[in-house]
């Protein structure tokens, strides 16, 4: 051993060890709050993640629109991509971490997902709650001009591409958390919903209204990001369970869907190409 | 708003020319007859063809294959080997270390974010260069706009042990220097004569190989996804057989902590919710 030994380095978790072994921890500390001495049994599930993320416990309004988030975006349902990923687990009968990673893989992209937040996180602090700025972004989006692991955006972030109008659940969750934010966000987009709807020409989705809680929560593109993806695992995990249980007989194949344009043909065996 | 056309028009219905299992029968491979045409390839050749849809002679595979084996390292510190490592020791399946550990290479200092990169920029420094910007201004505005250079420089170390293996394998295999390859040693020049010490990295020569051949940013995106994978087996092999947990075990005192003191949580949870 050469040194000093590396450490972690954190804000976020301290721990005391047991005195009879340095690698069990008899406290462990939250942003300074003693977890298992004082929290548990005195924090709700969402002080703690708020406490988690953003480093303080929530004022009760903070507290209220993170719980309420979560009501909204616990399950997408099983026509949702990153549910059906999921499914694809359960219905073949993968392990449970499989089907939250299919999930997840599915649910970190641009249309629908994760990533789509992130972007429009960035949007909300490019243009705050400025008009003008939304709607000169959303006619003229920023282009990388570099190549990049991400695709580029497809459709205005925050907006469905495929959307005729702005649906039930979208405007109930948005009229719902608009009216109990702490933040200015949410009853701006709330506000301005059908004009930024028409500069966008597309209508508000679920990750725009995702985005603004986000914002008013004072969380970042990529903290956003992350809680984003980690509120919409309930649902993948429960309809994953579900379909293990029906089995892939009755899980969609799409047996006579695959279109095939590029078909050389059956052939006769005596037709193989040597290498 | 375009409402839901595209949706009606795509449901139950998914037109490709990439293939299709026929069951029982045969599977067509981009325009292939997967068993007849392409069973006896080896597997990088059809690999490499899935991604591009070209086909390359056995000299480009076996330098395409060199590219994935020259970068193979089995060492649990590196941090997507570490996944793998990690995941094996506590007990987890060989598949989900794994997964985890090549979804972990799409990295920023590493791994996919570096090589698409690595490759775009070599394209646009020969559009560029074509239209008359010299490398050492192209490499200048490159770094004033992005503060890099995709492909020069290396997390832990400064030079690349790999370089000569890979040019020598090119060597071996008569494959000269294309137009990249030039240019991405032309860029290194640039950076070391300007005083930037920015070496290149394995990155930038597997990018400038792979765009002589002509690949895309993301078809050699597509292509590096698997390049650690033979390095990341053999991580969990020990980690296996070793007693669970004991891969780089942390005792609670290597644990840095940075933030507010302790302090009490004291309001019961109604007041602070309701």
């Amino acid at each position: 051993m050469s040194g000093q030994r590396e450490v972690i380095h954190t804000r976020i978790w301290d721990e005391e060890p047991e005195a009879d072994n340095p690698f069990a921890a008899a406290a462990c500390y939250c942003r300074g709050y003693d977890v298992y001495g004082a929290m548990l049994g005195n924090a709700r599930w969402s002080e703690y993640l708020y406490l988690l993320f953003l480093g303080e416990r929530p004022a009760p309004a903070a507290a209220r629109l993170l719980e309420d988030l979560a009501v909204a975006l616990a399950n997408a349902g099983p026509r949702d991509a990153a549910v059906r990923a999921a499914m694809n687990g359960g219905a073949g009968g993968s392990t449970a971490a499989a089907c939250l990673m299919a999930a997840l893989a599915a649910g970190a992209g641009q249309y629908g997902g994760a990533h789509e937040v992130y972007r429009a996180l960035e949007y909300w602090k490019e243009c705050g709650r400025d008009l003008e700025s939304w709607r000169a972004r959303l006619c003229n989006p920023p282009v990388e001009e570099r190549a990049d692991i991400w695709l580029p955006m497809e459709h205005p972030p925050g907006f469905d591409p495929h959307g005729a109008s702005c649906p039930a659940p979208v405007r109930r969750t948005l009229d719902h958390l608009a009216a109990r934010s702490p933040g200015p966000a949410l009853p701006w987009l709330a506000a301005q919903r059908e004009d930024l709807e028409a500069a966008a020409d597309c209508p508000l989705a679920m990750t725009g209204v995702a985005a603004a809680a986000l914002a008013d929560l004072g969380l970042g593109p990529a903290a956003g990001e992350m809680l984003f993806l980690l509120l919409r695992l309930p649902g993948a995990a429960v309809h994953a369970l579900e379909q293990m249980d029906y089995g892939w007989r009755r899980y969609p194949f799409f047996r006579d869907a695959v279109i095939l344009t590029d078909d050389p043909g059956p052939a006769p065996p005596d037709s193989e190409e040597r290498p | 708003m375009k409402g839901p056309r595209e949706l009606l028009e795509h449901e139950d219905r998914w037109v490709t020319a990439m293939g299709k299992w026929f069951p029982g029968e045969r599977t067509v491979f981009r325009g292939k007859d997967l068993h007849r045409a392409c069973g006896r390839w080896d597997w990088m050749r059809l690999h490499v063809f899935g991604i591009t849809g070209r086909e390359y002679n056995a000299k480009e595979i076996a330098l395409l294959n060199a590219i994935w084996v020259d970068t193979s390292y089995p060492d649990p510190r590196l941090w997507n080997n570490r996944v793998v490592a990690l995941s094996i020791s506590a007990r987890s399946t060989g598949s989900m270390a794994l997964a985890g550990a090549l979804a972990t290479s799409e990295a920023s200092i590493y791994g996919q974010g570096p090589c698409i990169r690595t490759m775009d920029l070599l394209l646009r420094a020969r559009r560029t260069t074509q239209l008359g910007t010299s490398v050492d201004d192209f490499v200048r505005q490159e770094l004033e706009t992005h503060r890099r250079v995709a492909g020069y420089g290396r997390p832990v170390v400064g030079g690349d042990e790999r370089i000569p293996h890979l040019l020598a394998r090119a060597d071996e295999l008569e494959i000269r220097s294309g137009t990249f390859v030039r240019l991405a040693f032309r860029i290194e020049r640039a950076l070391l004569e300007g005083g930037w010490k920015f070496r290149m990295n394995y990155a930038a020569l597997a990018a400038a190989f792979c765009a002589d051949l002509g690949f895309s940013p993301r078809e050699f995106y597509l292509f590096t996804f698997l390049a650690f994978l033979a390095g990341m087996v053999p991580c969990s092999l020990e980690a296996g057989t070793a007693p669970e947990g004991t891969v780089f075990p942390l005792g609670c005192g290597r644990i840095a902590y940075a933030g507010p003191g302790r302090r009490a949580w004291e309001r019961p949870v109604e007041a602070a919710v309701e």
